[in-house]
């Protein structure tokens, strides 16, 4: 009798290459060869142990689910206020402040370059007159407030804490966020004014400050969301976030500051892109990196410093101006890589990002993509629920031997500001972008509905619009406030802050007195743009 | 052959520069002379830079919402110094009832979010011939 021949395996493989999103080529199949060097204790532990590559909270979610925190301003003062007067009917708790780019680049609405910007992507905070009126009405001791400001962000924080001394609220008791992260502008968003040395100083200035006027306030939120969105790939993303992490931590030990008096207010903010399982790799390496980063590196003994938190947007990269709808899927996938990382607080984009600012609909059906996936998939309800997967302990394992290379080149480099002044991490950065512009061209990489599943005739969808007379109604402002201030206050409070800035002294405070006497954004800092310049980068492409 | 010469400039305040940076790459790839600008560029910046490099061509990429003030005023500049025959390009977040606006300022070339590189490349190139000469 013939015996059958065994069956011809099957070797045929769809067309393209099995890498991802960031070019890392995958494996068929992961088995527990790939991890036999892996020890739960050492590399892993419980969720709340070290070195946290499963999670800071032993209970994870169970106790208490991610901070739904959706970004929001446009306009005037007036309008974000009744979006925020809404938002907290509607049982939020928390605020995220979106700036206008004049607001953002530290430039008064009349400004030559803020021609058409004024009001148009968040809104537009002028002086103390305009974050009165924003937060007109609303208790800043019982919020927590976070604020996406970097190269003037101790001038927007004074703001704010002038806002809360009129309303009565102790400094000591206020709680929230100021992004203040200025190497992340240098390296892909490019929102910078000063010289990177000049930059460091005015961020240590205000973890010197906060350490002791306002302890429960959160410093900096060191970002990779923008490196990712410039084209970093994750590996890059997660390497040059944590690196920038180090040098914020080096530049307070420097400044004095003991290592467990600042690291506990430090805070995280990713990306979350559209490959699944190499998100949630990076999340778990980024918390295990910085475990033995804060512990073995700066020996912080307080186990507060060697946890990292951190905020997750949904990559706006991603979203496509093409059959926008199939952004809430996209969105939606990416949302649930962010959970399953264990972020501590979301926002996911709204459908309509790649064509202007949300309407209120769009915005509406993000925050319940969040919903949904919190209360209906069930994946709220255990921790860490892959890890030992062979696959993502893998991929957490190289993500983190990728990010600890990097570290060794910049560490050559002479930390990040020499690195930077290199323009290294742009240069790594435009590289990648390129490279996944061309693998798109090539059709390598499939963007549905882009280079693939066109729909030849789209029908368009209602968009926001936001009102041209935000300008006009700003300046009017700008201009009865210049005439009813004491202007005499203003000048000697500048000259304070020029005179501080040239010498040593801590610029929070003579911040504070300018912003008491309605200094504008525009003139607080040219004070210092007089002192120390302005950075212009080399280009890179 | 002589080469097509493009000025790619980022006007206002906005420094998200992922794509300029990637269509300057492209059309240098292409064989083009780029010259790309920079951040933060006046409308009067941008066609003085036209005029020194004596461009064929002037990519101005804004995604900020700013294009219906900064587009006519280019325009507007690029007139005054008798450079009529400068193709302008834009790429960025336009949305679409804003495009009649701009065409009828007479910028023809408007690349939304998604365009294929090559597509930019041959538009480019096929409204710069008559100046080139080739």
């Amino acid at each position: 009798m013939k015996t059958a021949s065994p069956p011809a395996r099957i070797s045929h493989e769809r067309r393209g290459s099995f890498t991802t999103i960031s070019g890392r080529p995958i494996n068929e199949l992961y088995t527990p060869a790939d991890i036999a060097s892996l020890d739960y204790a050492r590399d892993l532990g419980d969720p709340g142990d070290f070195p946290y590559t499963r999670g800071i909270h032993a209970n994870g979610y169970r106790g208490k689910l991610w901070t739904m925190r959706q970004f929001a301003g446009f306009g005037t003062p007036e309008e974000t206020n009744r979006r925020y007067k809404q938002l907290l009917k509607a049982g939020g708790t928390g605020l995220s402040v979106a700036f206008d780019l004049p607001t953002l680049m530290g430039r008064d609405p009349d400004h030559e370059l803020s021609l058409g910007e004024v009001g148009k992507c968040g809104v537009n905070v002028t002086s103390l007159a305009d974050m009165e009126t924003l937060f007109n009405g609303i208790d800043l001791g019982g919020i927590t407030t976070s604020m996406t400001i970097n190269s003037p962000a101790s001038m927007i924080f004074a703001m704010y804490l002038v806002v809360a001394e009129k309303q009565g609220v102790a400094w000591e008791s206020l709680s929230g966020t100021i992004q203040n992260d200025i190497l992340k502008e240098f390296i892909a968003q490019k929102e910078y004014i000063y010289p990177p040395r000049q930059s460091m100083r005015l961020i240590t200035d205000v973890f010197v400050f906060c350490a002791e006027r306002v302890p429960r306030w959160n410093t900096i939120s060191i970002s990779g969301y923008h490196i990712r969105e410039a084209g970093a790939t994750a590996a890059q993303e997660l390497a040059f976030t944590l690196r920038d992490g180090i040098e914020y931590v080096q530049y307070g030990v420097d400044a004095g500051l003991d290592v467990d008096a600042f690291a506990p207010r430090l805070s995280f903010f990713f990306n979350s892109h559209s490959d699944f399982f190499e998100e949630i790799a990076k999340y778990r390496a980024a918390r295990r990196i910085w475990a033995h980063v804060m512990r073995d590196r700066f020996k912080a003994r307080n186990p507060r410093s060697w946890q990292l938190r951190f905020h997750t947007q949904t990559a706006g990269v991603s979203l496509t101006a093409q059959q926008p709808y199939n952004n809430v899927v996209r969105t939606a996938l990416q949302a649930m890589a962010a959970v399953l990382g264990g972020t501590q607080s979301l926002h996911t984009n709204s459908l309509d990002e790649a064509l202007a600012l949300p309407t209120e609909e769009a915005a509406t059906l993000a925050l319940r993509t969040q919903q949904i996936i919190a209360h209906e998939t069930g994946v709220a309800n255990l921790v860490d629920p892959l890890g030992g997967s062979y696959f993502i302990e893998k991929l957490t394992s190289d993500l983190e031997e990728e990010t600890l290379a990097y570290f060794d080149t910049i560490d050559r480099m002479g930390g990040m500001v020499p690195a930077i002044e290199n323009g290294y991490p742009q240069r790594e950065i435009a590289e990648s972008a390129y490279k996944f512009q061309q693998a798109v061209e090539q059709r390598d990489k499939i963007i549905v509905g882009v280079n693939a599943f066109v729909t030849d005739e789209e029908e368009p969808i209602g968009i926001l619009y936001i009102d041209e007379t935000t300008a006009e109604r700003q300046l009017a402002n700008l201009n009865r406030l210049r005439q009813t201030r004491d202007n005499g206050r203003v000048r000697a409070a500048l000259d304070a802050l020029a005179e501080g800035a040239r010498g040593s002294a801590n610029t929070m405070p003579l911040l504070v007195e300018a912003v008491r006497a309605y200094a504008t954004i525009g003139e607080m800092c040219d004070a210092l743009r007089e002192v120390w310049g302005e950075y212009e980068e080399t280009p890179i492409i | 052959m002589q080469k097509i010469r493009v000025i790619i400039a980022k006007p206002g305040l906005d420094g998200h520069d992922r794509g300029a940076k990637v269509i300057a790459r492209a059309l240098r790839d292409a064989g083009m002379e780029v010259i790309y600008t920079g951040l933060r560029q006046t409308p009067e910046q941008i066609v003085s830079a036209a005029l020194q490099e004596d461009a064929d061509a002037i990519g101005l990429s804004i995604l900020s919402g700013a294009h219906l003030h900064i587009c006519p005023r280019v325009m507007e500049l690029l007139r005054e110094k008798g450079l009529n025959d400068v193709l302008v390009v834009v790429g960025g977040i336009i949305p679409d009832v804003d495009i009649p606006k701009l065409n009828a300022i007479g910028i023809k070339g408007i690349f939304l979010p998604g365009t294929p590189m090559q597509e930019i490349v041959d538009f480019i190139t096929r409204n710069t011939r008559s100046r080139v000469g080739t």
